[in-house]
């Protein structure tokens, strides 16, 4: 271990006794509800400037206004906005497990199966650890690398506070807060998330990741990420963690903003597998996610990769605006919903620039008693001549309780525009399960291996690590749902 | 006795396919089932796999030493029974490597042998592969995505030697093959052939006996077994056909 990691330890550690069990203003408790005392609590909080305040306080008034989107195919009872806590106590002040032993051993289970190792699994399970060996050494390691490269990777809070002009100019500049009540409601009250800024004409080195982020394990219920990749750059930037988190919070709507100027190039993937409810479907994450990526500049390029097996609830549309000329677009998704998870996602593609492109790759799985809904729009606006699109979405149905649908939307307003789409839904097939029965493997193993492959397209754009545990996710995610 | 079918009467949707069947395999026997269109060959070979489509309405087979009906379709197969199909089904997106990984683990799990590794197991591919003149590409290909109907077989012979059954069914495994292709598939399943394996080959025609030696033929007609005795049959039918069994 270098010194510089040493150090660095040696403060966490430190810090975290400081500052975690016995300063005042840690203790003081959050209040429920929401209304401008809320937010001017979390921003005084955060300790941020007044424009920030104002920013929170505007979007708050336009949500004050607004009614919850209805497009959707989902069923659940009305949000109650006043029975929530919008800041969530700081680390090392809510009550966490001691150790493993007091963990829920099912998701020590999952955690086995996903082959986690042991202090990780501590991390995740929220136990209280002084030091995470592992993850903190590797982040300074590579905390200085980036730095030396004039990459910005921190908090959206410490951005806010030391890169003001970047936080100014972009926060608000993809999705504005007014955009719907979700969006609102976050822009009122995020608590969390990341920063990335990446200079013009580097290449960043790394995969980018919540969880080498010091402080990163609360990722927080309103979650707020800006990534911005200046002319020529490139960044690959990973969501979450495939390991199944525990969370008591109900409402989860996070923003997430990405902007690519000239040639540059960002890959944003996601592995959400946030608590879906039991069996029985009590209980769950409502997960309320705005998601848009601006091709800015000329021949850029975003591509959303997301694995979505998680939340009682998904709502979720990364979508892209293809502004620059030959800028290009890309949506992967899987999506798997059980029991009786319901999950309406898609992706919106809007080609502005001249010769913009654009490709979505859907695979829905559904299984139990669960709803799953493809909802795309695809529209070119009247100066995106020779623009281009390739859809495909496929469904797929196991068992005969559950549902599969498909929503897409085209509107064209130039005649050059080129649209393929292609679509299917199928019942898992019992051939295939004879085949792969006959060759000795459990009707589990069948089932996930068929699904696994459907799924293939998807899950190879992920990058490789992430990609062996999204196919050891699938598996789980389909267990108990087939006999 | 290894696998003994005795009074066999099958039945699917109303349909009665097999009756009362009797045929017994010993260790080391090589069996060949012909018969025409319809006769109940392929039936018979579902049923020996455990496929849920048929009903049993009389009679008992044992395998091993095991009531077969006790035993679900992927417990047969670890069991040491191995069908190749007639129509392999494709599996878009799944790599014959891990497929045939989970497949050969699951069966020595059952036996209670040790798990083979990832390196020996992709060792152990290529050179069966190689043996069956099976190019290294097509391993990387999804299982029979989009192979012709040679290649297919050819794959299924390659599945055969990797998991090494005790009992093989080829259903008209010869169907659809050339001569060449034919050549190769056969080759494959004489290698295979031990004294302490067993091979039940159904087929239409003579010609896959040309290459693969029975020790018994069976003439299949209308459900059940009509006549049994030496390679000589199979010459029978190939010169008067089906006709005089009927």
């Amino acid at each position: 271990m270098n010194s510089e990691t040493l150090n660095t330890l040696d403060n966490y550690s430190k810090n975290k006794y400081k500052y975690g069990f016995v300063t005042d203003i840690d203790n003081e408790k959050p209040k429920k509800g929401l209304n401008e005392d809320t937010i001017k609590f979390i921003s005084l909080k955060k300790n941020e400037p007044d424009w920030m305040l104002e920013w929170r306080l505007k979007a708050f008034s336009k949500w004050k206004k607004m009614k919850e989107p209805k497009w959707a195919n989902l069923n659940f009872p009305k949000i109650d906005y006043q029975d929530i806590y919008y800041y969530s106590a700081p680390k090392g002040f809510e009550k966490k497990p001691k150790d493993l032993s007091e963990v829920d051993p099912k998701l020590i289970e999952t955690y086995n199966k996903l082959g986690i190792p042991l202090e990780e699994q501590k991390v995740l399970a929220g136990v209280a650890v002084d030091v995470v060996f592992d993850s903190v050494s590797v982040a300074t390691t590579y905390k200085g690398e980036l730095e030396k490269l004039g990459i910005i990777f921190c908090s959206i809070g410490e951005a806010i506070q030391k890169h003001p002009n970047l936080i100014r100019k972009y926060l608000g500049s993809v999705i504005p807060s007014g955009d719907h009540s979700f969006s609102a409601l976050n822009s009122a009250v995020f608590t969390d998330g990341s920063f990335v800024y990446i200079p013009e004409g580097v290449n960043c080195p790394m995969e980018l990741s919540t969880y080498f982020r010091i402080n990163a394990e609360n990722t927080g219920q309103f979650e707020r990420t800006l990534i911005i990749a200046d002319k020529g750059s490139y960044v690959s930037y990973l969501e979450g963690c495939t390991a199944p988190k525990r969370d008591d919070n109900q409402l989860h709507a996070a923003n997430v903003e990405l902007i690519a100027l000239d040639d540059a190039e960002i890959k944003y993937s996601t592995v959400q597998n946030w608590y879906p409810g039991d069996e029985d479907g009590k209980g769950g994450i409502y997960n309320f996610v705005t998601k848009r990526g601006l091709c800015a500049g000329k021949n850029s390029k975003i591509s959303w990769t997301q694995v979505e097996t998680g939340s009682a609830i998904t709502w979720k549309y990364p979508s892209c605006i293809l502004k620059g000329d030959n800028s290009i677009g890309e949506f992967y998704s899987v999506a798997i919903t059980n029991n009786f998870q319901q999950a309406d996602t898609g992706t919106k593609m809007t080609h502005i620039g001249k010769n913009t492109k654009s490709k979505i790759i859907s695979k829905g799985i559904s299984l139990g008693k669960s709803q799953n809904t493809y909802r795309g729009e695809v529209s070119f606006l009247r100066k995106a001549d020779k623009a281009r699109n390739y859809t495909q979405c496929d469904s797929l149905l196991v068992g005969n309780k559950c549902g599969a649908h498909t929503v897409p939307y085209i509107d064209s307003k130039n005649n050059t525009a080129v649209i393929e789409h292609e679509a299917s839904t199928s019942k898992i097939n019992e051939d295939q399960l004879y085949y792969c029965r006959q060759r000795g493997l459990s009707h589990e193993e069948a089932v996930s291996l068929i699904v696994n492959g459907f799924c293939k397209q998807v899950l190879q754009e992920l990058p490789m690590e992430f990609a062996v545990e999204a196919q050891k996710l699938v598996s789980i995610s389909l267990e108990g749902s087939v006999g | 006795m290894f696998l003994e079918i005795k009074d066999l009467s099958v039945k699917i949707e109303n349909k009665n396919i097999l009756k009362s069947l009797n045929l017994n395999i010993n260790k080391g026997e090589v069996h060949a089932i012909m018969g025409p269109n319809g006769s109940g060959k392929s039936t018979l070979a579902n049923v020996l796999a455990g496929k849920e489509d048929y009903e049993i309405l009389n009679g008992r087979i044992n395998f091993k030493d095991n009531d077969l009906f006790d035993l679900n379709i992927e417990e047969r197969a670890q069991e040491g029974m191995f069908l190749a199909f007639q129509y392999p089904v494709e599996i878009p997106g799944v790599n014959i490597t891990p497929f045939l990984h989970s497949a050969i683990n699951s069966k020595r799990k059952r036996m209670n042998e040790e798990e083979i590794d990832n390196l020996s197991f992709a060792k152990l591919l290529k050179s069966k592969a190689s043996d069956l003149g099976i190019n290294i590409d097509m391993l990387k290909r999804s299982v029979n995505t989009g192979f012709s109907g040679g290649e297919k077989k050819r794959y299924e012979i390659l599945q055969m030697s990797i998991l090494n059954p005790d009992l093989a069914i080829l259903d008209e495994t010869d169907s659809g093959l050339d001569i060449d292709a034919l050549k190769i598939v056969t080759d494959g399943v004489n290698k295979l052939k031990t004294k302490n394996n067993s091979f039940l080959i159904i087929t239409h025609y003579q010609k896959l006996l040309d290459y693969i030696k029975p020790d018994y033929v069976h003439v299949m007609v209308n459900g059940s077994i009509v006549k049994s005795g030496g390679s000589e049959i199979a010459a029978e039918i190939e010169k008067d056909g089906f006709q005089k069994f009927q």
